[in-house]
């Protein structure tokens, strides 16, 4: 059997209808093949995983998948992941989110997961846009695109979501897109083996509601728009300014050491057992 | 002696398949046409080189790459017609 | 005082009491948000709950610290959070996705004056409604009161104990007088508690549907990390827990997660009678409120008044049957609360021929024994 079947077979439910409800060519079934790659090469078992998704287009993705799956609420992924990873420590918490569902809503939890930085992986597919309402904008649509309720062009600026994470404290932190595949599997594997806080940032293509708006209204279109604006991390530095002018940066941008969280609570443990031992009359 | 160049099968699974194009477009190889209904069909099936960027591009895990040949221990993705 | 003695005499504050209570029920992981007048239940549990090999966290805001502990209670950790009105109302839309998942967690609400930023400080009992439809969509929930430092220990116990039958998210409205009242009261040792465990499922994980009705329509329950993967969702679900938009599937849920609340009626259903016995008028009372009653039922039948009182625990599911039998049995009933009239729309909801009158105070005072005395023909 083909490596792919024996991956479709063990990390796909089988009770649950194929093809997905994804569009045709939506990024979403690349990142979901992706991830399934990246566990299988960590040697994860299925058990020992907890794949949270938020509410959007994204959020379809926990149902697909051989795990201990939550569809949690709009924006709280991370939450709902925070206290699962407090219960049961051994657990791998990976929780995947849209950009409007994990820092337009559900953005004061991803800063302060990422100041908490408590062991998880968050997958941030962004594809710009607010896809399963129809096609608002998002607080990474970019400046002058068009939405479903940015008819005259959006008027806001963009944020971006991987510089976010860097300077809420994540320790690791990385953006890659659904073209540069074999590159987007090691850096999910990385970020799922770090032990901390690590960020995904998934540059993807949503052609129904975003390109269909701002000419580019087919999945290929969108693919090769994401080929040609991606910028290696590594390289940006010596590239000249306005070469990279509205282009992206990916690979990882942050990967740092940081006090892991249960480590340091298992002190706050035995210095609680100590001082009630000493109460006890 | 010159190395026996590989061949490799592709396999669409027209059951999941929802002619996005993306495998058409991005082959290096072009490998694959598109039908009357714009699914992939494969074209020049021994041009292809085996690199499985279709098969992980495919967003609906449709795509196998078979090694003709090899015991099935591709390094990419396989799949059943 | 900390640690739990063995039925020692404790003086303990309501909030304390609580965090005691929740301890001795099994309670292993708390998430919370400071907010006057709850904020005692935190700083407790971040001292206490490490000390017993459990986690305490502090969120970000109230949405995520109800996120933590239906995400615990998932990963199998009885958990609990505690908040006030202005937090209540930040929990709702997750409190309706652990009724919906079937979540066995505990909120506590400690009530002050409202709405909006209100009263920080004054007791109130304005919360009532919102306990019970505060998220949106028809669902099960319990709603327990209490009116004293012992019932904060006792109800505690008792909301983890039905949060783990019934599968649901059971809230204790308290108040801030009865959250910082001090009391003395007998603290049981942990061996004198009863503790109830949710049922695990005693299939294998292949056969394990998270969601199979049952005699008594709650399902088995197995934990994130277990090995019985299966899926949780907000959505409308199927009994193998995947999304449905089947008519029939969907009327199963729905009632079937109604159901397992009226199955266990009588057993939720808590209340105390105070003197109710020949009594011909009677007050109908909850929370601190309740206290005052109790002394003014109390001082009534020192004036030969035929009074009593019946105090509810359960706020709901409503105790209508208790609630009924003294409506058949008195002339009169008074409710007094500290809102502009919440529980009494029940009691009129139930009433066939009794006469209510409804006292209500809103002005963040408690409502003294003396005003219901009063009431009571006093």
């Amino acid at each position: 059997m083909e490596r792919i079947e024996q991956l479709r077979h063990t990390y796909l439910r089988h009770d649950k209808k194929f093809p997905h409800v994804w569009c045709p060519g939506c990024g979403n079934g690349i990142v979901l093949g992706s991830l399934i790659r990246a566990i299988d090469r960590l040697g994860l078992t299925q058990d020992e995983i907890v794949l949270a998704s938020g509410i959007g287009c994204a959020g379809r993705m926990s149902v697909y998948a051989d795990f201990n799956t939550l569809h949690a609420t709009h924006g709280r992924a991370l939450t709902f992941a925070t206290g699962i990873k407090l219960a049961r420590p051994e657990l791998t918490l990976i929780a995947v989110m849209g950009d409007g569902d994990a820092t337009g809503i559900g953005g004061n939890h991803f800063i302060h997961a990422a100041r908490r930085n408590l062991n998880m992986t968050a997958i941030i597919i962004n594809n710009q846009i607010y896809g399963m309402t129809g096609g608002q904008y998002s607080p990474t649509t970019p400046y002058g695109a068009h939405a479903a309720t940015a008819v005259f062009g959006n008027l806001e600026h963009a944020f971006s979501i991987a510089e976010l994470a860097v300077t809420a404290g994540a320790s690791f932190v990385a953006r890659g897109t659904v073209y540069h595949v074999p590159e987007l599997d090691r850096l999910l594997e990385k970020g799922i083996a770090k032990n901390g806080f690590s960020v995904i940032e998934i540059l993807s293509n949503c052609h129904t509601q975003f390109g269909r708006r701002n000419q580019m209204g087919d999945p290929v279109t969108m693919m090769r728009w994401l080929k040609e604006h991606a910028v290696p991390a590594v390289k940006a530095g010596d590239l000249a300014p306005e070469s990279i002018e509205g282009k992206f940066t990916i690979g990882v941008l942050v990967d740092r050491e940081k006090p892991d969280y249960l480590k340091e609570y298992e002190r706050v443990r035995a210095e609680a057992r100590q001082k009630a031992a000493e109460a006890k009359p | 002696m010159a190395k026996k160049k590989k061949e490799f099968e592709q396999h669409i699974f027209y059951d999941w398949c929802k002619a996005c194009g993306l495998c058409v477009a991005f082959c290096p190889r072009e490998v694959y046409g598109r039908d009357e209904l714009g699914r992939p069909q494969v074209v020049n099936g021994e041009a292809c080189i085996g690199c499985r960027f279709c098969e992980y591009h495919c967003p609906d895990f449709a795509i196998t790459i078979k090694e003709r040949g090899a015991s099935g221990n591709g390094n990419g993705m396989g799949g059943e017609r | 005082m900390s640690g739990t003695g063995a039925g020692r005499r404790v003086l303990l504050q309501g909030n304390e009491a609580i965090v005691e209570g929740a301890l001795a029920a099994g309670c292993r992981l708390f998430a919370g948000y400071p907010i006057t007048p709850a904020s005692e239940i935190s700083e407790l549990m971040s001292l206490r709950l490490p000390a017993v090999a459990g986690t305490f966290i502090q969120m970000e805001d109230e949405i995520a610290s109800i996120g933590a502990v239906i995400g615990a209670s998932l990963a199998g950790v009885k958990s609990l959070t505690a908040t006030s009105g202005p937090g209540f109302s930040l929990m709702q839309e997750n409190l309706g996705f652990a009724c919906m998942a079937e979540v066995p967690c505990v909120i506590v609400n400690v009530m002050r004056g409202g709405a909006s930023t209100g009263l920080p400080t004054s007791p109130a009992q304005g919360d009532v409604m919102q306990a019970r439809w505060g998220t949106h969509g028809d669902h099960p929930i319990i709603v327990l009161a209490v009116s004293s430092v012992a019932d904060s220990f006792e109800i505690t116990v008792h909301a983890f104990n039905l949060a783990e039958k019934y599968r649901v998210p059971v809230i204790i409205l308290s108040d801030e007088v009865v959250a910082h009242t001090r009391e003395t009261f007998v603290l049981p040792g942990p061996d004198q508690v009863e503790v109830v465990d949710r049922m695990r499922p005693s299939v294998p994980p292949q056969w394990y549907k998270p969601y199979a009705d049952n005699s008594r329509g709650v399902p088995a329950m197995a934990a994130m990390g277990d090995g019985y993967r299966h899926h949780v969702t907000g959505l409308i679900h199927d009994e193998s827990g995947f999304p449905t938009q089947r008519g029939d599937e969907i009327n199963a849920l729905v009632r079937r997660q109604f159901r397992k609340i009226t199955n266990g009626f009588f057993e939720i259903q808590m209340t105390r009678s105070f003197m109710m016995e020949g009594a011909q008028v009677a007050v109908i009372a909850y929370g601190s409120v309740a206290r005052s009653a109790k002394r003014a039922v109390r001082m009534a039948r020192e004036q030969g008044i035929d009074a009593g009182l019946l105090q509810l625990v359960t706020l709901f599911p409503f105790p209508r049957k208790d609630v009924d039998q003294v409506l058949r049995q008195c002339k009169a009933v008074i409710v007094p609360e500290m809102n502009m009239g919440q529980i009494s729309r029940e009691v009129k909801r139930v009433n066939r021929r009794c006469r209510i009158i409804t006292y209500n105070r809103v002005d963040g005072q408690l409502i003294t024994p003396e005003e219901i005395f009063e009431e009571l023909g006093g």
